[in-house]
């Protein structure tokens, strides 16, 4: 599985090559990997309906990490969405963007790359693993929406994903740890077959909620998606609606067996979830703008799923199954409907599109089959899974199954009354608007969206083909009783409380797309006191408030006050620390070497001539000789490796200090600007305080070193066991051997940590030199070429 | 050669020649012959000497940073010598950008530390070979070695970053800003 995963990154990676060819033959491409996944995953049927395929690799047993996956019957649902709607939707970008976008090249591969994350994203079976994936889709879709991050609106609108998306991330992550750390164990198989107890694993679960509503756009943290809809519609079709934003939902779906009959995560899922199906639903009753009436449905749906994953119920988890495959199933092919529409008449406003039924009636066929099984119309997959929803709410019956089952009717007859209504606004015909003229769509862009709207067509007639699926899903949730225990989805079952509530929702729904004025107008008499946007925005603006008046506060701009803020920190901490528990080594001798007074003396002198010095210059120079006299100093203990190292390093930095006083003046005098004359000296108190701070961190320092050389609690044979494992390593040198093998992942972190720092002083050097100068402005061309080298 | 002007007295020592590789150097009065022919000589060398230092790390005190460290000083010679250019192709006609370089070498060390978990091993896991060089002797090739090679590649990068950055980038700041005292 890791495997498959890697292989989507790699040729995520080598695509630009293709695409430099041919656009289209990299979606192509693209594609074949996920209809691979696709038929992987239906070979190994047997498996993942029994007992799961398990897949575990350790990349480090030292620190106990491991990647780990499992591919079991909502792992195998999911892949039909990311495998099987992903080889149709990049079958469709390839002739959704022409043979010359410029942006073919970036979406074909960040679509095939945000694939694999999503792919190990289902098929993780680690939290931690779970968890990498999980932001790599984040990013993924930031990049996505953002685009080339020319317009505006891309831009905010990925921000504001990626605040939501990483800000739930990481809650998350401190969740897992908590949830992990108390259950001894991260993988999700063992933790869900024993789940842990105790406060700390309730606050983990809980935390582990609030990254999978933010994924998955629940109130209040829902309008991140609606937003979205400035990516390219395969985009959204792909990430928000079949794919990304389900992983919330999966989540909840993998940890509910072992959480669902606790209140803290029940409750939030129960009460978000139908708030969310509801808020969505009315909301998409207004949209004028087809992509957001659509992505304010998948807002509703996803409450819907989120209610139904959280049930922890026999019937409902089957529903909730069901459903899932089902939402996928029709809401991608009303996305590429959509971007049909929007190709081939210029236009996604209801306002401005009529007759357009009539002028391309298999378009709108296949969005009727489409909007039909999310509205829940018999022989369609939705149908079946609302069936199941009802049954499963109305058997548990008492104050919570009553509220949930009403609260999901309610919710449907909006779904459905939004159904017709985008039916309505794409395709009918308006009086008083002039009817479109469509150019043909391209068989490429309508093969896909018709294979994705008859698939729910087949799988709702047919209904054991889910059933065979969803049943070993539920089974991880004991039957109450004899009723949850025979459970199938099925066409027929009978006159029941479900058949009317389905009904009801059909009447209702489209009585609701009847009065759609009437219901207008009292949507725009409400005055919405609350909104979750101007909420997100609040947010985000205090943030930056809170963060320039810290800054204000912190960087005052004065390089005497940050060391000084510095040295007395490490006299407080570390200081107090060494006068309570340091003992002074009884071994210490004065001098170990006649050679290291010499050189001692040098450093000393150096260092009280350096107090003494007006010239910048001259007090580079001095830094640099005290830095020589310790490499000396390391010449002398038998360090040559050590020493060789401060030799280069104290060169390089006395020619990066130069190459910097070059702009500066040369006296430090000087400093306080143009106003006051060069031999004008600072004040004497200030003088004296920062002589004495100085002092005194000096004398620590070298108390602290002799000291802590004394504090070895692990006999030196430490260091001796890797002097003999050394020649092991291939390694003549011990300290070649420690840096590149015993302690590789410290130097790795390292070069990670220098990378970091150099990326950083470059941009400051070079970055601000286009802000200073307001005419020729950043972003510019030549800007950006001297920033990237 | 025969039928150039004759140097003004006052310019005689300024040197002509293109004795830096990159060989852009405006202001002639800037130029030091000294310095200029030591770099063309000293440059090459300090590379050698560099890759010895990375090489030899497994036997002596040496290693992927320090290795690094004295080819980026090699570096900042031939900047100090040849002057200004243009960030990218400082010490050689050979453009490599400062980024691209410290990005392949993190990139050949992660690498190079997950490549054991391909097969099977531990990540950052070590292999050796050994064999027999005629009149060398036997020789350790030992995978760490990539790693090793990551950091000096990183460290030249960076050197060069900082060349870009503090040096022509403060230099080309310096002018412009004296530019923009002389003008209106």
């Amino acid at each position: 599985m890791l495997a498959l995963v890697v292989a989507h990154l790699v040729v995520a990676a080598v695509l630009p090559l293709v695409s430099r060819r041919s656009r289209r033959a990299a979606f192509g491409v693209a594609a074949v990997l996920p209809a691979a996944t696709l038929v992987w995953g239906f070979a190994h049927l047997d498996a993942a309906l029994g007992p799961g395929l398990e897949e575990t690799v350790t990349w480090s047993a030292a620190l106990d990490l491991e990647l780990g996956f499992r591919l079991d019957a909502l792992g195998l649902v999911m892949i039909v969405l990311v495998g099987g709607l992903g080889a149709l939707i990049l079958a469709y970008s390839a002739w959704y963007f022409g043979k010359d976008s410029r942006d073919a090249p970036r979406n074909s591969a960040l679509l095939l790359a945000f694939a694999g994350a999503m792919l190990g994203l289902v098929l993780a079976d680690d939290l931690l693993t779970l968890y990498v994936f999980w932001e790599l889709t984040s990013i993924a879709s930031f990049l996505l929406v953002g685009q080339g991050g020319l317009h505006r609106a891309n831009r905010r609108a990925a921000v504001q994903a990626l605040l939501v998306t990483v800000f739930g991330g990481l809650a998350m992550l401190l969740g897992i740890v908590f949830v992990g750390e108390s259950a001894g164990t991260y993988r999700i198989s063992e933790i869900v077959a024993a789940p842990p107890p105790g406060g700390v694993a309730a606050t983990g679960v809980a935390l582990i909620l609030v990254g999978a509503l933010t994924k998955s756009a629940q109130a209040p943290f829902h309008p991140w998606l609606p937003a979205a809809m400035a990516a390219p519609t395969p985009v959204s079709a792909y990430l928000h609606a079949a794919s990304m934003v389900k992983a919330g939902v999966v989540l909840v779906g993998r940890l509910s067996p072992g959480f669902a009959d606790r209140a803290e995560w029940w409750v939030p899922i129960a009460v978000l979830g139908l708030v969310t199906m509801l808020i969505g639903g009315w909301r998409a009753l207004h949209e004028t703008d087809l992509k957001r009436l659509l992505a304010f449905g998948t807002v509703s749906q996803l409450g819907f799923l989120m209610v139904l994953f959280g049930s922890g119920d026999r019937i409902g988890e089957v529903a909730a199954l069901t459903m899932l495959l089902a939402h996928g199933l029709f809401k991608a092919p009303l996305f590429m409907v959509v971007g049909i529409v929007d190709k081939v008449t210029g236009t996604r406003e209801v306002g401005a599109l009529s007759g357009l039924g009539r002028r391309l009636p298999g378009l709108a066929v296949a969005a009727v089959l489409a909007a039909a099984s999310m509205a829940g119309v018999p022989f369609l997959l939705g149908f079946l899974g609302k069936e199941a929803a009802f049954e499963a709410f109305v058997h548990q019956g008492g104050a919570r199954g009553w509220v949930l089952a009403l609260g999901l009717l309610a919710g449907s007859v909006l779904t459905v009354a939004y159904s017709a209504r985008f039916l309505w606004g794409a395709f009918a015909d308006k009086p008083g608007v002039e009817p479109v003229d469509p150019r043909r769509p391209a068989a490429g862009l309508l093969a896909p969206t018709w294979t994705a709207a008859i698939a729910g067509l087949v799988l709702g007639s047919v209904p054991p083909l889910v059933n065979a699926l969803a049943q070993p899903y539920a089974e991880a949730y004991p039957a109450t009783d004899a009723t949850e225990a025979d459970y199938h989805l099925a066409l027929w079952h009978g006159l029941s409380l479900p058949l009317l509530f389905s009904v009801v929702a059909l009447a209702g729904g489209l009585a609701l797309h009847v009065g759609r004025d009437r219901i207008t107008g009292v949507h725009r008499a409400l005055r919405h006191p609350l909104s979750a946007q101007r909420g997100y925005e609040t947010a985000v603006a205090g943030l930056e408030r809170a963060a320039t008046q810290v800054t204000g506060r912190v960087q005052v701009g004065s390089l005497p006050v940050y060391l000084g803020v510095l040295l007395c920190t490490v006299l407080v901490l570390p200081g107090v620390a060494l006068v309570t528990g340091g003992t002074w080594p009884q071994d210490q001798s004065l001098v170990s070497s006649l050679l290291q007074l010499p050189l001692g003396l040098i450093v000393v002198a150096a260092a009280l001539a350096l107090t003494r010095v007006r010239r910048r210059f001259t007090a580079v120079l001095l830094v640099g000789a005290i830095g020589y006299g310790i490499g000396g100093l390391f010449v002398v203990d038998g360090a040559p490796d050590l020493a060789l190292a401060q030799f280069l390093v104290e060169t390089l930095t006395l020619v990066a200090f130069v190459f910097v006083l070059r702009r500066l003046p040369a006296h430090f005098d000087t400093q306080n600007g143009t106003g006051s004359s060069p031999d004008a000296k600072p004040h004497r108190g200030v003088q004296l305080r920062k002589a004495a701070l100085a002092t005194v961190t000096g004398v620590f320092v070298a108390v602290a070193g002799v000291v802590l050389t004394g504090a070895r609690q692990q006999p030196p044979a430490a260091s001796g066991e890797f002097v003999a494992r050394a020649p092991e390593a291939g390694a003549d040198n011990v300290i070649a051997a420690i840096l590149v093998d015993f302690r590789a992942l410290d130097t790795v972190g390292e070069i990670t940590v220098l990378l970091i720092a150099a990326a950083g002083t470059a941009s400051l050097v070079l970055a601000t030199r286009f802000d200073r100068k307001r005419e020729a402005g950043g972003g510019t061309p030549e800007h950006e070429r001297e920033v990237l080298g | 050669m025969s039928n150039r002007e004759p140097v003004p007295f006052a310019q005689w020592d300024e040197p002509e020649g293109e004795w830096t590789l990159p060989g852009a150097c405006p202001v002639r009065s800037n130029r030091t012959l000294m310095l200029e022919a030591a770099a063309r000589f000293l440059f090459p060398t300090v590379l050698v000497f560099s890759v010895y230092l990375l090489i030899v790390g497994h036997y002596a005190p040496g290693g992927g940073f320090p290795g690094g460290l004295v080819a980026g000083l090699a570096f900042v010679l031939r900047y100090i010598a040849g002057g200004e250019s243009e960030g990218a192709e400082i010490g050689s006609r050979f453009v490599v950008r400062p980024p691209v370089l410290m990005g392949l070498g993190l990139l050949v060390a992660v690498v190079s530390a997950l490549a054991p978990a391909a097969f099977g091993a531990p990540v950052l896991a070590s292999a050796k070979v050994s064999f027999d060089i005629p009149l060398i002797g036997t020789v350790d090739l030992v995978s760490s070695l990539l790693i090793d090679i990551g950091v000096y590649l990183l460290i030249i990068g960076v050197v060069l970053d900082l060349l870009r950055s503090l040096g022509s980038g403060i230099e080309r700041d310096a002018r412009e800003a004296a530019g923009e005292e002389a003008g209106p």
